[in-house]
């Protein structure tokens, strides 16, 4: 059965999804995610949505939950790439996934990874001081 | 007279839902919906969809052309043998929610339509049906 | 439907037209210099002259294979498409749409005086028929181009409501990852959603990551439009980008309480200035003296 696959770059974990997902799918995600973070010791995880033609409540709580579930694991998530009429067509739909860290492609997501992540190593070596 | 643009898909696995979602998009891009307008419209039809599939135990969808006066538009039907809703105003709230999910399907689906209809009552399944005028 | 059982068979009308085909043109010409209002400062009299005449040839065509009944027969097609054709181009030249009808309508005099010089003096019942079917098949005609001529003005409102539209909505780019967004005049509910999408379009098109809305412009705000402003602020912060409100007038800001809008975590700054050098900030950028 298909996958979507998860990518390593650097520290990160890239997903980029790419098909029409139906909630099975997203389901299993969710956990191939979840475990490769463990495995991998991932500190931070970039999910390219730029190809979803749509995002329902189904998929808008999947998002929600992988970012707590990544936070759980000291991992940083991050939501890339959502198109203007899924955009909106969320906030009609009442959900607006305020827990959820975005931007607007890989590499910007990229950069505040690296950005957030540095911070958040000083602010840790600062205390141990 | 326009039976031709009527269409009619059943759903039982969630693979269905897809293909629901898919109808919706292919005849509301024919119709010339907006992109915007194509979104809200599948973004509906895949909430009520899955209503149907989780809390209906599957159900069928019917996707037309609607056409009154000038106005040109989509309408989506979904019906379920399921068993019903008992309290109509209260699952079109917010967080309501019988189930898993976020309570978003049913109220979400009527903020992203034109015009929104439920027939229910206990034990005799629930009928949702939809429409987005271009 | 009113129309007499007579058939095209007892009718005169095909064979009068037939008959005296260049004589009624001349005259229908002549009666449209003088009912036609304007018709001929706007249309060469030759063009008029070939429009004329295309339209009675498909008018004695169509009558010959289908009568006088113009409902529903695939014979009058070819003569309601010219009629369409005609009625779209006056609309958009700027014609009245009793201008636009008077074209068939004025057809009438000629016609009926050739019927009543085909049928004599002395049948006069045969006569009124064949006029009473003539009126009911021109007046028939007339309204179409009525009604075809008031569509192609709804179809140029409509086009110019959108031009309209997209015009108030100028989306600006301010640098290198800003863009701003300059409102003025009233937001209504469909403006302020036409705003909403082409502003985020345009911060996938710029890849810009923070957007500044400027009221300034804007003399008020209901409940609804402040609901949009926010929706916006939400659909932008999904795709990632941040929107900076600015240039809320003292009275909005007072409705927006009344109203008990709940802005939330939207930033706000006084001015576009402001604003915008908040905007820097973000990204970490300054402008200096040089």
């Amino acid at each position: 059965m298909y996958r979507i696959p998860i990518l390593r770059v650097e520290e990160f974990l890239l997903v980029s999804i790419q098909t029409d997902l139906d909630d099975a799918l997203a389901v299993k995600l969710q956990d191939d995610l979840t475990t490769a973070i463990a495995t991998h010791h991932a500190r931070g995880v970039i999910i390219d949505i730029s190809g979803l033609e749509i995002v329902d409540s189904f998929i808008g709580r999947m998002l929600a939950d992988i970012s707590t579930m990544a936070r759980i694991q000291d991992c940083h998530a991050i939501v890339v790439g959502m198109q203007p009429a899924v955009a909106i067509t969320l906030v009609e739909l009442g959900l607006s996934l305020s827990g959820v860290q975005t931007a607007l492609h890989i590499d910007q997501g990229m950069r505040f990874l690296r950005r957030f992540l540095a911070g958040r190593d000083e602010e840790a070596s600062d205390e141990r001081e | 007279m326009s039976g031709n643009e009527h269409l009619q898909l059943s759903i039982s696995t969630e693979p269905d839902v897809v293909y629901v979602r898919q109808a919706v998009r292919k005849l509301a891009s024919e119709i010339g919906f907006s992109l915007i307008d194509q979104t809200k419209l599948v973004t509906a039809a895949s909430e009520l969809a899955r209503n149907a599939l989780i809390y209906g135990g599957g159900g069928m969808a019917t996707i037309e052309k609607k056409q009154q006066g000038t106005r040109t538009g989509v309408c989506l039907t979904i019906q379920d043998q399921g068993p019903g809703i008992e309290n109509i105003e209260k699952a079109l709230e917010d967080g309501y929610s019988t189930g898993s999910g976020l309570g978003l399907g049913l109220g979400g689906a009527r903020r992203l339509s034109n015009e929104f209809e439920v027939k229910s009552a206990p034990g005799e399944g629930t009928t949702v049906s939809i429409t987005r005028w271009l | 439907m009113t129309t007499s059982p007579q058939n095209s068979a007892d009718s005169r009308l095909p064979l009068v037209i037939e008959k005296n085909l260049d004589r009624i043109l001349d005259t229908w010409i002549s009666e449209l210099q003088v009912d036609g209002g304007r018709l001929l400062n706007l249309i060469r009299e030759s063009e008029l002259r070939e429009q004329a005449s295309r339209f009675l040839d498909l008018l004695r065509k169509a009558i010959k294979v289908a009568g006088v009944n113009p409902e529903k027969t695939a014979a009058y097609d070819e003569l309601r498409d010219l009629l369409d054709e005609l009625s779209r181009s006056r609309s958009e030249q700027g014609f009245t749409p009793t201008e636009t009808a008077t074209f068939v309508f004025s057809l009438k005099r000629p016609l009926f005086r050739e019927l009543k010089e085909a049928h004599g003096d002395n049948d006069t019942t045969a006569l009124l028929d064949d006029i009473w079917q003539a009126t009911m098949l021109l007046d028939r005609l007339g309204l179409n181009t009525t009604e075809v001529f008031i569509n192609t003005r709804e179809a140029i409102i409509q086009r110019q409501q959108q031009d309209l539209l997209e015009l108030s909505t100028p989306v600006v780019s301010l640098w290198n990852g800003i863009l701003a967004l300059p409102v003025i005049g009233t937001l209504d509910s469909e403006r302020t959603q036409t705003v909403m999408e082409s502003l985020l379009q345009k911060i996938v098109a710029t890849g810009s990551d923070i957007a500044i809305i400027d009221i300034t412009g804007v003399p008020a705000v209901d409940t609804l439009v402040a609901q949009h402003l926010l929706k916006t602020v939400t659909a932008a912060r999904l795709m990632g980008a941040e929107c900076i409100i600015s240039g809320i007038r003292p009275q909005i800001a007072q409705t927006i309480v009344h109203l008990g809008v709940e802005l939330g975590n939207v930033t706000t700054k006084g001015t576009l200035a402001d604003a915008f050098a908040l905007a820097l900030k973000k990204k970490r950028q300054k402008v200096q003296d040089i």
